[in-house]
């Protein structure tokens, strides 16, 4: 490391503090920030379910409900009503998930030096991952890369992402759903597919990330499959 | 010396894009003369205005998200040498290497040795306000760096060999036939028989885009927020190019302002709510990025960040000005401005257009740089009433011109009255009361008009920059808030 660099940290840092002195800021301590908005609030698993599946429609992602014992067929039907006929799968999605799909399915596994390349990830139809948590109010899942969900690329070079939410996932709120998270993971928050509105303000799905999101529900309950 | 606070310098001469070539009027006639430009810009600030109001009317606790997000940034200016060396040291302990830059030719000079030391000659980029600030792709392009942005609206800007007009939708000056025409010309490799469909020009993009991104070796950036507490940087977006670029290349370099610092992970919370409804109009943007250090495995395996300060320190020594700094980039307030609506985003000259850039600009390059900036608003309160973190735009913007009739005053050593009264404007506009009782006494009137019905152009240097874009009514015999008390004196209001 050369000089310079350190010189214009205590250079930066000084002109701060001459700022400071100049025109004294005033004095607002952490704690006595007002937080006056919502950070706690409750509703029910179906109350959830319902504003998260609402959410994720308005912003043109595909949703499916389904139970625990019916969620391998559900996986298997979106699969193949989307044509898919290769997946890719982070290292710790339950293995049972896709059985019977017939789907070629190809396992990441970095940590054992067999992670997937960008190039055969760009050769494979989609992807599957489970989810860290999803926020009901703005139709969105959050992605921490844990063994069920992958490395950041897995869920973006493919074109198709099919992602799986268990009922007890959703949160009501940003507030709550940061709450639960671990700030050093890598984190990805996806609402909708990609999209832009670059073009006269035109809402175009799909530009760089996948072109179609599909989200699964797993409720617990079996009078809400689809 | 010791013991002496001396004013940080402003953002330099010769280097970057915060001053424009001609005075606002003179760019804002031209843009008024572009009819296709204005409607292009009425018709993208009026849909984002209706989405933006809806889905803020979902929230009801809105009024107390703006006023914890303010709060915030207040705090977080007034401890801004702690948060960054927690920042850096945050960063430092998770793999990162933090880049500490005086100005925008340091900046530039450490991101293209960076680039330089990997040995390519093309970056890929995520749309970034900071690294259009200090002009870093002319930086790269004269290292012999092709710098490629990957937003599609900064695409189409790019390659139309353009100008950036708004900062969320940089290429609302552009329709659609006009972007088919610049991707047919320009993009080489491109189907002939391109359609203007939207969707179909997005896909082009896609097309062109994917091979650099699947081979790029580097990555730059900017921040959206930086987190001091654990070293978390965050970049918002909607198209996926920005985890295309933040995820695929093996470095990645990341270049904010040191302003963009948030205390704590939980302060998200607030931030996360108020971005998204406040700039798309959405509840959430389709992807939001957060990353700390490197992670092994996952990811760039070298990460870079420069902290810029090219003014920001002497803005921060402007009291009254020093708000600016809040700003979270949003955009609300340019697509409520009447000004912008009419003018466009190039007639402001910097990168920062709007309600913000009119302060923003002239605070970060000293007022004489940028003086017609502060004049270029009707001081109407729009922008006040959009920003999520209240940034009180319309009140900087006095004080901006008392700032600058001041200054011209000591240069010109001229008689100062209109600095008195530019300095009285700003005063009595920070107090409702004052406001008042002022427009009743009629005292401006006094000061600025003539026996005319209106304050017309008036042949002295400030006060004909701030009246020859529009008259100003004289304050009528009785106000409209002595009216309305009188006629509503039963009103339990
Ligand atoms: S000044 Fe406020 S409204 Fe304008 S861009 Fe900044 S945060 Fe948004």
């Amino acid at each position: 490391m050369s000089d310079a660099p350190a010189s214009a940290r205590d250079v930066v840092l000084g002109r701060i503090r001459d700022a400071h002195r100049l025109a004294p800021p005033p004095d607002l301590p952490y704690e006595a920030i007002a937080r006056d908005y919502r950070r706690t609030r409750s509703a029910s698993t179906d109350e959830l379910v319902e504003l998260l599946v609402d959410r994720l429609v308005d912003y043109k992602a595909r949703v499916r409900r389904t139970t625990p014992d019916e969620l391998v067929a559900t996986l298997a039907a979106a699969l193949r009503d989307q044509g898919v006929q290769s997946v890719a799968v982070p290292a710790g999605l339950d293995a049972g998930w896709l059985d019977g799909s017939g789907v070629a399915v190809r396992r990441d596994r970095p940590a054992d030096g067999a992670g997937l390349t960008v190039a055969e990830l760009d050769h494979l139809d989609g992807v599957v991952t489970a989810c860290a948590v999803a926020v009901a109010e703005t139709g969105t899942i959050v992605l921490d890369a844990s063994p069920d969900q992958g490395r950041r690329l897995l869920t973006l070079v493919p074109d198709y992402h099919l992602c799986v939410v268990r009922a007890d996932q959703i949160v009501p709120d940003v507030p709550q759903a940061l709450a639960l998270l671990d700030p050093v993971r890598p984190t990805t928050m996806i609402s909708g597919p990609s999209a832009t509105s670059d073009i006269e303000l035109n809402r175009v799905e799909g530009v760089h990330g996948p072109r179609t999101l599909e989200v699964v529900v797993v409720t617990s309950s079996s009078d809400s499959g689809m | 010396m010791l013991g002496m606070p001396t004013l940080p310098p402003p953002a330099p001469r010769g280097v970057g894009h915060l001053r424009g070539d001609e005075s606002f009027p003179a760019a804002a006639r031209h843009a008024l003369a572009d009819t296709q430009l204005r409607a292009n810009l009425g018709h993208a600030t009026r849909t984002i205005r209706a989405k933006r109001a809806s889905v803020v009317a979902e929230l009801p606790d809105w009024e107390e998200l703006r006023e914890a997000g303010r709060q915030l940034k207040v705090h977080t200016m007034a401890h801004l040498p702690d948060y960054l060396e927690q920042l850096e040291a945050a960063v430092t302990a998770r793999g990162g290497v933090v880049h500490w830059a005086r100005d925008a030719d340091e900046a530039n000079r450490i991101v293209v040795d960076l680039v330089k030391a990997k040995g390519v000659d093309e970056v890929v980029k995520v749309k970034s306000m900071a690294t259009q600030e200090i002009a870093l792709n002319e930086a790269l392009e004269a290292a012999g760096v092709s710098a490629w942005e990957t937003d599609l609206a900064e695409l189409i800007v790019q390659l139309g060999h353009d100008r950036p007009s708004h900062i969320l939708v940089p290429a609302i000056h552009r329709n659609r036939s006009e972007i088919r025409r610049i991707f047919l010309d320009e993009m080489g490799d491109v189907d002939p028989d391109l359609t203007d469909e939207p969707a179909v020009l997005a896909g082009a993009a896609r097309l062109h885009l994917r091979r650099k991104f699947l081979s790029a070796e580097v990555a730059i950036s900017g921040a959206n927020y930086a987190i001091a507490e654990t070293g978390t940087i965050g970049v918002v977006e909607s198209e996926g190019n920005g985890r295309m670029c933040l995820t695929l290349p093996k470095t990645l370099i990341t270049v904010m302002g040191i302003e963009k610092l948030v205390p704590r992970y939980t302060d998200l919370e607030v931030f996360l709510q108020l971005l998204p409804r406040s700039s798309t109009g959405e509840r959430m943007n389709p992807y939001t990025s957060m990353w700390t250090g490197l992670t092994p495995d996952d990811g760039p395996q070298e990460f870079h960040l420069v902290l810029l300060d090219n003014g920001r320190t002497q803005v921060l020594a402007d009291a009254e000005g020093r708000d600016a700094l809040n700003c979270i980039r949003c955009s609300a307030c340019l697509n409520v401005c009447p000004v912008y609506e009419r003018a466009g985003g190039h007639a402001y000259g910097s990168v920062y257009p709007g309600p913000i850039g009119a302060i923003l600009s002239p605070l970060l390059t000293g007022v004489e740089d940028n003086a017609s900036l502060p004049f270029a608003s009707s001081l109407c309160g729009a922008c006040y009433d959009a920003c999520p973190v209240k940034i009180n735009i319309p009140e900087i913007l006095v004080h901006l011109r008392a700032r600058h009739t001041e200054t011209y005053a000591e240069e010109h050593r001229a008689p100062s009255a209109e600095a008195v009264a530019m300095r009285t404007l700003s005063y009595v506009m920070r107090s409702p009361l004052r406001w008042t009782l002022a427009l009743r006494s009629g005292r401006f009137g006094r000061l600025l008009g003539r026996r005319r019905g209106t304050i017309g152009e008036v042949p002295l240097p400030v006060v004909k920059q701030w009246t020859e874009t529009r008259d100003l009514a004289r304050p009528p015999q009785q106000t409209f808030r002595d009216w309305w008390a009188d006629t509503h004196s039963g009103d339990p209001s």
